[in-house]
Parts: C-alpha cells; structure tokens; sequence
C-alpha cells in the first residue's frame, strides 16, 4: 500500500514553472529519499505536501493512504498526519523542550495548560530519542543536533505517520547523523513513513529504501536504492556525467606562507576558559590544509579567532610570510591577506537586501574607491567577471542576492573573498547546503586558487571533501590538534579514530 | 524587471499621495494651500524637522535610533541663546560653540552604542532626558529672547530675487553636465544604457520642478535660507549614503552588522560616526529652530524626534536597518508638515492635527509593507 502518492503535480510562479507534472508514490514504513541540485523544485514539493501552498495554487491531486486530500493550511496538513523538520529549525529558542514540544497543541486541564502531561509526555519522546535531556532545558542552550532531534520528537508527539526531513544533516556532526540515522531506522521499523530529502548521495545510499530524482522541476524517476550508485544518481541529478568532483592539482609549494605556533582562543564570556588551546600549524603556498574534527572542536573558534572576528581574548604567534603579526579586526586581517568565510552565511556573510553586485564587493570596496567615493562602473565591471568566474546563475547583478539559491549564494561569498586577493583563504564548510553542481564548481575554483599560489584552508566536516581535496590533515579534538596526517596515508577510519581521540599520528 | 517596477510604485506611491494631499488642502483652502506665501511658509516650517529627518535616516539606516535629537535641538539652541542674551557673545562664536557641543553630546551618546554596546534606544532614551534637564536647569526655565538680527538671519532671511535664479540655473546646468558625464562614462565602460530621451527628459522634468520652486519663492519674499540647507544637506548626504564607502557601509551594518564585522568593516567606529553627525545635525536644527522663533524656551524641540522618525519610516525608510534614502525622509517631512499646514489652515483643533498625523503613519507603513515584492516564492 502507498501512504503517500503525489500525480502530476505542477506548480507556476510568475515567469517560472518550479514543478512539472510531478508524479511519485512513496510506500507505506519506507525511507524515501528525495534528491535533486537546489532549485531542482524539492521545497516547493515539500511546501505543496505541508499545506504552505494551498490547494488551489497547483495542479494535480495528492493521495494520503490511499484517499484524495486537499490542505488549505499547514494545520490540513498536520491534522492529516504529516510532518515537516525544516531544514530552518523552527523552535523557539527561549523556550523549554517541553514547552516547544507542545506549542500550539498543550494538554490542558480545566482551561489551564497541564504541566505535568507535558513534562511527562515529553520524556517519554525524549527517551525514545535517546536524549539525557531535563525536558525543562532552554531549546537556545542545546546544539545544532540535539535541537534536530527536538524537532523529530515534536513531529512524533503528533503522532504524525509521514515525517518530512529537509536536509536534516546539513549542520550534524558524524556522529548526530549517525544517531539520527538510527532512529529514523527505528522509526520505520514502527511504521512511519520518512521523506527524506538531502544533498549528501552517501546517507541517501545508507539509509533510503528508494528515490525519487527532481531535475528542473520534472521528476527523472523513482528507483530502489540498490539499483543505484552515486554516480548513477549524479548524472540523473545533473543530467551529465560529473567526471571528477575533485580537481587534480599539482604539489605545493615549497614557501611558507603562514605560520601559527602556540595559538590559544579564550571564551568571550568566560575570560578563563580556553576554548583553542596551544594549537600550531603551517601553511604552504599553493596548499590546501583540510580541517576535520567534530562539532564543537574548536575548528570555526581557532580560525575567526585568528581572522579577529572571535568575540574572546587570543594568544600565540602568527607569522605571515615571515614577519610577526597581531590581527585584532577581520579589517586588519582582510588588508593583510587572510580572508575568512564563515560556515553560517545567513549571519556572518549575507546582506541578504543588497545588490549581488554590492555583495561581491564589499570586503574589497578599498580597492574601487578614490578620496571615500565609490567608483561604481569599476566595481560593478569588477564584480560581474568575478561573477562570471564563480558561475554564478543569476537573471542580473543588481538583482537581490535574496533571490538566488543557497549554492549560488555561497558562488557570491566565495567570489567576495577572492575579490580580496587572499594570499590565505580560509573556509569554513564551504559546500555545507550546496548542491552537487555548485559544490563541482566551488571545487574546481579552489583548484585554480592553489594554481595561482594561494593557501587554502578547508574546514569540514564531510570526509570525503576533505579526503579529495587536502594536501594535507589537521584534525582537531577539544580544542586541541589531535593529529596530522599527509594526503598518503589519510584514510576516512584513520581521521575518525583521531577525532574520537583514539590516539595521534605524527 | 519586476523589482524595478514595483519599486518604482513605491516610490511614486509618495509622490501620489503628497499630491493627493496638496490638492484636498488646495480645494478646501481655496487655492490659499498653494499660494507663494503659505508654500514659502510651510518650506520654512519643515526645516528644522527635515534636518533632524536626514540625520535620523542615516541613524535608522546603521540599524539604531535616536530619540535625543528634539532635546539636543532644544539644548544646543537654547544655550546659543543663553550665550548671546545673557552673555552677549557674537553670533559667530555662538553658533560655533552650540555646533561643537551638539558633535560632543552626539559622540558621547555614540561611544555608548558602539563601544559600550547599550541599544541606541535605552542611551538615547536616556539622552532626551538628561538634555531636556540640563536646558531646563541652565535657562532656570526662563524664555531667553531677543536674538541679534545676525543670529535671527540663519532662520528668517530670504535669497534675493536674482540670486535665487542665478542659483537654480547654476543647479540645472550641473544636472545636464552630470547627466551627460555618467551616460558618457557608462558608455566607455559598455554598461547598460537609458534611452537619451530617458535620461534627458527626467532632468528636464528636475529643472523644470527646480525653476517652479524658484519662481514660487520669487513671487513671495524670495527662497528662505533654511530650506535652501535643508536642500545643500540633502544633496550632501544622498550623496554620502549612495556613493561614498561611508554610506555604503552604513547600508551593510545595518543590514547585518556580524556579516558587516566579517566583511572587515570597523563597526563600532561607523556606528559612533553616526551618531557625531546627528549630534551636529540636531545642533543645526536646534540654531535654525531658535532663529526663526527669536527665542529659546524650554519646551523648544519637543516630540520632534518623534516627527522626523515618522518622517523617515513615512519615506520608506525601514526601521529594521540596511533600507531607506534622504530624499525619501525630506519628502516625508513634506508630507508631514503639509498636514500641519494645512489642518491649520483650515482651524481645524490641535487634537484632530494629532489623530490624522498618526493615522497617516500607520497607513504609510502598512502600505509600504503590502506593496513589497513577496520575499519567498519565486
């Protein structure tokens, strides 16, 4: 029996048409993926499914169980057992757990919200999860992770029998989406339905029982996962063989560009705490240093700490090309050639109401300006081949950067600090949210960097990423460097034991 | 396409409604709403509140907000007074003085916000207080008059006739030049290009508003000193917010002030910088404000924060930061007074003047919030 049928669903904005006669089936306690780049027309199927768009804005009919429905509002859609984890997290953050849980939708008791019901009720999801959590802890206060799984116990308290996840993983570490894994399995072992959508073909492999591939807005088809491989799903994906993901680069060079010895990051708030500690590494021109660890390692505080952007106190020396330097502000950081991107480009990267063009620029106005006046047609000359170069898809460069899609938004972040002329590129997961074809590109870019003598340093916490690209591995474990291993012997196994502090490899 | 259009009717939209203003005002009034002389007065009234609106949009546009600016008016104005009545300084040293205690009461106001990291709000809250207090306690809540006729000039004097002219010819002349140098540069660069007829035509629909302004204020006594700074101020900081670094980063921090700090921006020290230029701003408003009453009291300035906030957000300016343009906040300043003028005008009582202000606000910003493009969808 199908728990879900989705025929010939077709959706038009004004210019564009995001879905095309979509029709696919998704059977009853399956795991069903949902693939295709950014702007393949995945949200906006997701948006139809939750009842966002009403039914009256699309084409083509929706079966739950068999029966026809129609959702005019998310509440239709809930009340009909469907459930979405935004890839957004939707809690409120000032919260308790169990007040989130239950927002909207509290037991109550003579009129009055029933705490205890809710205490109570929000164990029992909390243990099911496998979450040592007191139910009365602030939502704020938990990671990225955890409040992922708030979010599914949220979805199951409503006893909802589809659970949409919207690239659920983006911000987990290897072990919150191996965990996440489990539960989903555990969830279809109970019967619940998954439709799971994600960029990442290796969960897809892991954990899908069938896929259903988008391209442009049609679906390509629906295939049980053991007829597929990655490649398989990539070409119908991007409907062309991506050859090599990695770009093959030649050795770096033989200069140092950058040296860190002893470097310690101290916490904002707590003046005392180390939160890097005493780490040192070096840079060589032309190099691509990858940076593994898990989440909270101190991967992201070590380096916006020696951009100058890390709200605590550093210590330690930096050397860049040879001579002793101090960075107090990412101004002084960006002059000297050290450009850092930030893992979280909605807040540290996006003026999401300005111009594509003024984007593009604005780590670099300097460069176009002459007595504090912006020479325009320079920077928008300027930015349009930097553009060019990122292959950014856009209608034009004076559109708002709102409007274009997460891939080619983070194409626009990566043009920004190239148009910095780094000689130290720093970035922090890079391609995390981003689509198969613009994560090919941002590759080959950093390919070409290293080509002109740039030092790249990659944080990651995709393995295989940081497997093709590096030259070399730091990996790093509370704070601390807990090993470093040469492209050679670097192996997926090797970066995971050092990560979970299984010993280090000099 | 889409955007450019929409913006567009959104821009016009303040126009339409200005215009629809003027002629109910105009009907009701029998012609006398647009007459040289109340034109010449209603110009001259929203001076003071188009100063503080300019200096407000730059504030609003770094994300921040100043409720001082009607007490620091008030001060600064007040204690030129003090200093010319009571101890008979020259106008000169006067103005000097007020300008440079409105830069130091703005820069104290600004190293809170941006080194201290109290919102802008609460120090400012606190500003209006404290400058209403101490005006209170210097002019020991005394009417400090008269002026020096020097000092009254800054507010009260008129352009000549020909001079007024010989001005806006100057100001057409360098439209047509500017014009032609941008379609020349655009051109070098192989940029998009307007239709010659476009870009002619619209600056010939400006000179043609420009020498109507002027032939108004010429039928009358002549274009009043003060609108003629509200204009060169105008001209100033359009300028600063669109073309220069300064005004660029302004529009980032308030857009996102951590991606702002990421992009290498100094932050703290544009937000302070602001504030400096609002500070020296409220003290003009505060000058003008006292020149053309011939008098400094104690209530002087009050609630005009309130008006030029009102102004700024009536002209599109967004209270959340990072949107919003000079020209739009003077044009709310006009709409502003318009309706102080003509509600006047017409003896309509003071507590309806206040219920309408309000009411337009509301619906101004309701407007402006229905008419924008769709943030998700397409």
């Amino acid at each position: 029996m199908y728990a879900l049928e989705m025929v010939g669903i077709t959706k038009e904005f004004p210019g564009t048409r995001a879905l095309d006669r979509v029709s696919f089936s998704v059977e009853q306690g399956t795991i069903h993926a949902v693939i295709g780049e950014n702007g393949a027309g995945k949200s906006t199927l997701m948006k139809i499914l939750s009842g966002v768009y009403p039914a009256e804005t699309y084409e083509g009919t929706i079966r739950i169980g068999g029966k026809e429905v129609r959702f005019r509002t998310p509440r239709d859609a809930e009340a009909a057992g469907i459930a979405v984890i935004h890839q957004e997290l939707s809690l409120v953050r000032e919260m308790a757990v169990n007040e989130n849980l239950f927002l909207g939708a509290e037991p109550r008791k003579y009129g009055m919200i029933d705490r205890e019901a809710i205490y109570v009720q929000t164990k029992k999801w909390l243990d099911f999860l496998g979450l040592d959590l007191d139910p009365e802890t602030k939502v704020g206060s938990l990671g990225i992770g955890q409040q992922q799984l708030i979010e599914i116990a949220k979805a199951l308290s409503k006893e909802s029998s589809i659970i949409i996840l919207d690239e659920p993983t983006s911000a987990l570490s290897e072990e919150e989406v191996r965990r996440l894994m489990e539960i989903l399995r555990e969830l279809r072992r109970k019967g619940v339905t998954c439709l799971y959508i994600s960029h990442k073909l290796s969960e897809v492999m892991a954990l899908a029982d069938a896929a259903t591939v988008l391209r442009d807005g049609k679906a390509v088809g629906t295939f049980p996962v053991g007829e597929l491989t990655e490649e398989k799903i990539i070409s119908l994906m991007v409907g062309r063989t991506v050859a090599d993901l990695y770009p093959s680069r030649k050795d770096p060079r033989d200069e140092t560009v950058l040296e860190v010895r002893g470097f310690s990051v101290f916490h904002p708030v707590r003046s005392e705490k180390r939160v890097v500690c005493d780490v040192s590494f070096s840079l060589r021109k032309g190099e691509v240093l990858g940076v593994a660890g898990l989440m909270g390692a101190g991967r992201t505080e070590l380096f916006s700490g020696l951009f100058g952007a890390y709200g605590g106190r550093t210590e330690g020396e930096v050397l860049l090309e040879g001579k002793k330097i101090t960075l107090r502000h990412p101004g002084e950081a960006i002059r000297r050639g050290i450009v850092y991107l930030s893992e979280d480009r909605k807040r540290y990267g996006l003026f999401l109401d300005m111009e594509v063009k003024k984007n593009l620029s604005m780590a670099s106005l300097d460069r176009w300006v002459k007595c504090g006046i912006v020479d325009e047609e320079r920077e928008l000359r300027e930015a349009e081949r930097q553009a060019a170069r990122m292959r950014v898809k856009m209608a034009d460069i004076e559109m708002k950067i709102r409007g274009l899609s997460g891939g080619n938004q983070q194409k626009v972040l990566l043009g920004k600090s190239l148009l910095a002329r780094p000689k130290v590129l720093i970035l922090d997961e890079p391609t995390r949210g981003v689509d198969i074809g613009a994560k090919a590109d941002i590759y080959q870019i950093i390919g070409e960097l290293t080509a002109e003598g740039v030092a790249v340093v990659l944080i990651s916490s995709d393995l295989p990423e940081v497997l093709g690209m590096s030259d070399r591995i730091l990996v790093m474990a509370e704070g601390r460097v807990a090993g470093e291993l040469a492209r050679g012997e670097a192996t997926q196994e090797k970066i995971m034991a050092c990560v979970t502090g299984g010993g280090t490899f000099a | 396409m889409r955007k450019a259009l929409s913006f567009d009717i959104r821009a016009y939209g303040l126009i339409i409604a200005l215009a629809f203003i003027a002629l109910l005002f105009t009907l009701l009034t029998d012609g006398d709403f647009l007459s040289s002389r109340n034109l010449s007065n209603l110009f001259r009234q929203m001076s003071v509140i188009s100063i503080l609106a300019i200096g407000m949009t730059l504030v609003i546009i770094t994300g921040h907000i100043d409720l001082s600016v009607g007490s620091l008016a008030g001060l600064t104005g007040g204690m030129a007074a003090i200093l010319q009545v009571w101890f008979g300084w020259d106008t000169g040293w006067v103005l000097l003085l007020a300008l440079l205690a409105g830069l130091l009461l703005g820069g104290w106001q600004g190293w809170w916000v941006a080194y201290r990291g109290i919102p802008s709000f609460i120090v400012t809250l606190g500003g209006m207080l404290i400058f209403r207090g101490i005006l209170i306690g210097i002019s020991k809540g005394e009417t400090v008059a008269p002026l020096e006729a020097s000092f009254q000039r800054i507010g009260q004097s008129y352009l000549p006739y020909a001079a007024g002219y010989i001005l806006a010819g100057i100001v057409i002349l360098f439209l047509f030049l500017l014009t032609a140098r941008k379609r020349k540069k655009r051109r070098e660069w192989g940029l998009k290009l307007e239709e010659p007829v476009v870009s002619y035509g619209k600056a010939a629909v400006y000179s043609l508003l420009i020498m109507l302004f002027a032939y108004m204020m010429n039928r009358y006594l002549g274009i009043p000193v003060p609108i003629l700074l509200v204009l060169l101020l105008l001209l100033v900081f359009g300028f600063v917010l669109n073309r220069t670094r300064f005004g660029r980063y302004l529009y980032a921090i308030g857009g996102n002030s951590e991606a702002a700090k990421y992009s290498g921006i100094n932050v703290k020290r544009h937000t302070f910088a602001v504030f400096v230029i609002m500070g020296l701003l409220s003290a003009l408003a505060g000058l003008i404000l006292t020149a053309r009453l011939n008098a400094a009291t104690v209530g002087a300035g009050q609630m005009y924060e309130l008006d030029a906030i009102a102004a700024c957000v009536i002209g599109g300016t967004s209270l959340k930061g990072g949107t919003g343009s000079v020209t739009g906040s003077l044009i709310g300043a006009l709409v502003m007074t318009s309706l102080d003028n003509g509600m006047s005008m017409m003896d309509i009582d003071a507590f309806w003047q206040y219920i309408v202000k309000g009411l337009i606000l509301i619906l101004a910003v309701w407007w402006d919030l229905s008419s924008e493009p769709g943030g998700e969808g397409a």
